[in-house]
């Protein structure tokens, strides 16, 4: 018996034990609570939005969506300080994906508006419109399109950053108005609840596709500069030696 | 059996399964993946079990969460399949040394 077989032989006992200790936790899961879905119902008339997700996302636990926004960013920071060369697509983009992705990006668009904007009454929100406003942006890489390169320094950067900035910009005021981070007062909740989802989606989808790009976008001229200079560099190294 | 406890048992089954996954493949892809199954187990465990007994509202806060961590999954699933790009150029292969060298 190998090695590779004698693993397996201990190890599906083990996760055949955790399988089934986790399924008896479950199933002798005492009655559901009443207390917090009860205290969701009776308070939602003051969260400014009738979806109880959206209230408790947005409102009642805004504190984690906050940092959820910070995750995404964080994320991003980390995978461009990784400093990988961009995915280079030098075929040009078939032409069923080209005329496909120009069909669907504004109908993306339109949809990421809709899910925003449902999302107040209805499953929907600022997540879920962020992803489909990012899906919009995967096909447009994939199509081989690219941000012109004006935009790739410090406007990407803001709109990276308007989520979270304006999130947190909001939590402060409220802190000082209202005494309490993210105690947003009945009568403005709705609008600003709207107004936080709607630089949410926005920088969601920016980040998504960013994170799916996996590298820094450099403009292209400065990169193939420096590419030239360290070219230039290692040939003159050989020379030397 | 109820249907919530139905799709929490199968929940717990892909937990399992993906941790079997994240043990025995040493690619890191597929180790990714295998995270990955494992976390959308436990999605499935909280969904399930916000909805216990059938005449009730579902409870919203295990939603949320899982909302939550979908898009944390999303980020960590990028960070790390930058870094096994990273590792990938660096050692040539995306694999983690099997046996400790002496």
């Amino acid at each position: 018996m190998n090695r590779k077989t004698l693993l397996l032989v201990l190890l599906l006992p083990l996760l055949l034990t955790l399988t089934a200790g986790l399924g008896y936790a479950v199933l002798s899961l005492p009655e559901q609570p009443q207390y917090l879905p009860k205290l969701v119902i009776d308070n939602i008339n003051e969260s400014g939005v009738s979806h109880p997700v959206t209230a408790v996302l947005l409102n009642f636990r805004g504190y984690d969506t906050l940092l959820e926004l910070v995750v995404l960013l964080l994320a991003l920071l980390a995978v461009w300080s990784l400093n990988m060369p961009a995915a280079e697509d030098k075929t040009s983009p078939n032409l069923v994906l080209d005329i496909l992705t120009r069909l669907l990006t504004p109908v993306l668009i339109l949809v990421t508006a809709y899910l925003l904007w449902i999302g107040a009454h209805a499953p929907g929100g600022a997540f879920q419109a962020g992803s489909v406003l990012a899906a919009s942006g995967v096909l447009l890489l994939l199509g081989g399109y690219r941000i012109s390169d004006k935009l790739t320094g410090l406007p990407l950067r803001i709109i990276l950053m308007a989520g979270p900035s304006v999130f947190i910009l909001i939590a402060v005021l409220t802190l000082l108005l209202e005494g309490q981070l993210l105690k947003y007062p009945t009568a403005q909740a709705g609008l600003l609840i709207v107004i936080i989802e709607t630089v949410a989606t926005i920088s969601i989808g920016a980040t998504l596709a960013a994170l799916f790009l996996g590298a820094r976008p450099i403009a292209t001229n400065r990169a193939t500069a420096s590419e030239k200079n360290m070219d230039q560099g290692s040939e003159k190294d050989g020379e030397h030696k | 059996m109820n249907p919530a406890n139905f799709f929490a048992l199968i929940g717990i089954v892909l937990f399992s399964i993906g941790l079997l996954g994240l043990i025995i493949n040493s690619h890191l892809l597929r180790k990714i993946l295998a995270i990955n199954i494992m976390g959308s187990g436990v999605f499935l465990v909280l969904v399930a079990l916000a909805r216990r007994t059938e005449n009730m509202p579902a409870d919203p806060v295990p939603h949320a969460m899982v909302i939550t961590g979908i898009v944390v999954a999303i980020s960590a699933t990028a960070l790390a399949l930058t870094l096994m790009l990273r590792v990938a150029s660096e050692t040539g292969h995306a694999t983690l040394p099997d046996e400790v060298e002496e």
